[in-house]
């Protein structure tokens, strides 16, 4: 029991000793508040997977009313707009090549013909045959960098875009094969997606970055070698090292998502035991994380090195930026192995879905697990000997 | 005699291919300071590693303060003092912080580290400097600041690891001043260095050289027993006597000091003045004369080369 007081007290100091340091350096404590602050207002509004007003050419080879008609059509969409005119068809595939524009829509001469004979003008209740030549033929064609695929998907969205209005005629009715109900965001608003994910993302920035240094930094100041000359066991040091910083992570939860709330609208539905639950879980396993590199790394440069190292694939394959669903299964086998991807659905679900703390049990259960194991396996790396 | 603080059989750490110390056999008496005298190299921060249980012995036995080691290192670090060779208290907190820091790692309650720190201040004359920062302190202020540490709960034994290498001579006195202090209060010492002034208040001493011991004893003794007397040459020209004399085979070493070349020779010789007469030397010396060893001589005669 004696002993256990000792430990706790040893724990404490060390604690105590982070935080005095802490506070005397100036620019991290500013960067505590000013990285999420930043982001999120840099990012909520910057990031918008809604494609719009993309530069596009326009090659028109029948020039009649008509054709100028269409493009306008085209054009008063949004998806595109006309930056350049050429006259021949080479000449816009040299201005995609260039990068001068991302597609180029060709109007044939004949376009007239092709839309008055169109099955997206022409009423009929069944639509003709694949085989009937002339109906088949689209109205116009488009030239596409895909590259891009979402600039790719933006203008194939237009593939299937109504033409009756061009001709003065009511539009057909239109029966779509389902009915579609958006919840949680069904404005499709692409900040509401962006700003919880923004939490996990700077919380593992900067809980991985600060305790990857921990351990390095005293050992490049000299100050190891006094410590483990001292009774100090290795988890009292790396306890103390870490729970500070679970401090600074909820300060920068709190600032993102109140921030979020105020400027984007992001809604903030879940119970906030939950919240604080998957969130404490997220901080300690990132931490943990950022322990266990601390004991790999042999300078403070190789602990930022690897902080990257883990930052990039926590962007990428997180779910923050491209649907967790669409990669390869070894990719989300990969993706799962990472904190952050637990904390991406589990903060979603309850700052978006308002779920429980039983629907994010299972993630945030794994997210104290990973913690635990980083905790012993950072405590078991650390040896109290220079050999 | 009362049983060693510290008691070396064989000790031997092999880096590689490198031995950086081997075969050394040390006994340290209680109530003494031991120094360890030897050119950067020569193994004395892998010995004082060693003997805190911060390196494992690649052969060799070793009991500090009664315990076993490497097996009991954990149990030996609330034993002992160490001051390390490169300061390594945090800069970015102050005196008093550092203390406390240090203090209730070794787990002084809180009211002993208060009683404790009160005396360390004034002790080492630290009181003013209370709330300075470790990193805007001098060398001297530092050095004492981390005495001070080293010593904060009370141990029997204390390493030193080159402790005064940045550091003035006055605070270089005051400092052996404090250690002979903590002797007196029942503290044993350990010391590195590569200063002959700090060897030769040692109790004892060890000369260390790539790795061996190559002298072991009181600096008086080790002066007396060097096999070598010391004759002083004055002349006109010594940088031109002095390879002459150095290519003597009777002369060990030939050492300039300011206008006069400072000869050791052999024992093997009964009268050197005389012996030096009949030498054939350009120029002759124009006067000679037997004077006492110093450690710096055992020092050259013990390695065979010049102190670092």
């Amino acid at each position: 029991m004696n002993g256990l007081l000792l430990s706790v007290r040893r724990i404490l100091v060390i604690l105590t000793k982070e935080l005095i340091q802490l506070r005397r350096d100036r620019t991290t404590l500013g960067m505590v508040v000013m990285i999420p602050l930043i982001q999120l207002v840099l990012f909520g509004y910057a990031i918008n997977t809604n494609v719009r007003d993309i530069p596009v050419a326009l090659v028109d080879q029948s020039n009649t009313a008509l054709s100028r008609v269409l493009a306008q059509a085209v054009e008063a969409t949004q998806v595109v707009r006309f930056t350049e005119r050429y006259a021949e068809i080479p000449q816009a595939q040299e201005a995609i090549s260039a990068g001068r524009v991302r597609a180029a829509l060709i109007i044939p001469g004949d376009v007239s013909e092709r839309i008055a004979r169109s099955g997206s003008v022409s009423p009929r209740l069944e639509p003709p045959p694949a085989t009937d030549g002339p109906t088949s033929r689209p109205v116009a064609q488009w030239l596409v960098d895909g590259s891009d695929t979402m600039i790719a998907a933006a203008i194939k969205g237009l593939r299937s875009m109504p033409l009756a209005e061009l001709l003065r005629k009511p539009a057909n009715r239109m029966t779509p094969t389902f009915e579609v109900a958006l919840f949680f965001n069904p404005e499709q608003r692409t900040a509401i997606n962006i700003v919880p994910g923004l939490v996990a993302i700077i919380l593992t920035m900067t809980m991985v970055m600060f305790t990857s240094a921990a351990i390095v930094r005293e050992s490049e100041r000299g100050n190891m070698e006094m410590l483990i000359n001292t009774p100090v066991r290795p988890i009292e040091l790396m306890l103390g090292k870490i729970v500070p910083y679970i401090g600074i992570g909820i300060v920068q939860t709190a600032i993102i998502l109140t921030l979020g709330h105020l400027i984007f609208d992001v809604p903030l539905d879940g119970p906030l035991g939950a919240l604080a639950a998957t969130t404490l879980a997220f901080i300690g396993a990132s931490l943990a994380l950022g322990l266990v590199l601390s004991t790999i790394a042999t300078s403070q440069l190789q602990a930022m090195q690897m902080t990257v190292f883990i930052l990039l694939p926590s962007i990428l394959l997180s779910g923050f930026m491209f649907p967790y669903e669409g990669m390869p299964v070894p990719a989300q086998y990969l993706a799962e192995v990472l904190p952050v991807t637990h904390f991406m659905r589990t903060i979603r679900a309850v700052v978006l879905r308002g779920a429980g703390l039983h629907e994010v049990a299972f993630d945030t259960l794994w997210l104290v697990g990973f913690m635990l194991v980083g905790l012993v396996v950072a405590s078991l790396r650390f040896k109290k000997r220079l050999d | 005699m009362s049983e060693p603080v510290i008691e070396v059989r064989g000790l031997t750490r092999r880096f590689g291919s490198l031995t950086a110390v081997a075969a050394l056999d040390l006994t340290v008496a209680p109530r003494t300071i031991y120094g360890f005298l030897g050119p950067n190299g020569s193994g004395k921060t892998t010995t004082v590693r060693m003997l805190t249980g911060l390196l494992t012995p690649s052969a060799g036995e070793v009991r500090v303060l009664g315990l076993e080691l490497p097996r009991d290192a954990e149990r030996l670090k609330r034993r002992i003092g160490y001051m390390t060779q490169k300061f390594s208290l945090y800069d970015d907190l102050t005196v008093v912080e550092n203390l406390r820091f240090v203090g209730e790692i070794y787990g002084l309650g809180r009211r002993a580290a208060r009683q404790r720190i009160a005396a360390l201040l004034s002790t080492y004359a630290l009181e003013p400097l209370r709330d300075r920062r470790a990193g805007q302190m001098s060398g001297g202020q530092r050095q004492r600041l981390a005495l001070a540490a080293a010593t904060i709960h009370e141990p029997p034994l204390l390493f030193l690891d080159e402790p005064t290498s940045a550091v003035d001579p006055q605070s270089r006195r005051d400092f052996w001043e404090r250690l002979f202090d903590l002797v007196d209060a029942g503290a044993t010492i350990l010391v590195s260095t590569h200063y002959m002034d700090e060897a030769e208040r040692c109790h004892r001493l060890a000369i260390l050289k790539d790795g061996h011991k190559r002298a072991d004893g009181a600096p008086a003794e080790l002066m007396a027993a060097m096999g070598a007397r010391v004759v002083e040459v004055e002349g006109s020209d010594l940088r031109a006597l002095k390879p002459q004399l150095a290519a003597l085979p009777e002369v060990l070493s030939a050492a300039q000091l300011g206008s006069r070349l400072r000869v050791l020779i052999h024992d093997r010789i009964p009268d050197p003045v005389a012996w030096l007469r009949t030498q054939t030397l350009d120029p002759m010396p124009t006067h000679l004369a037997l004077v006492h060893p110093s450690l710096e001589d055992v020092f050259v005669t013990s390695t065979g080369d010049a102190p670092a």
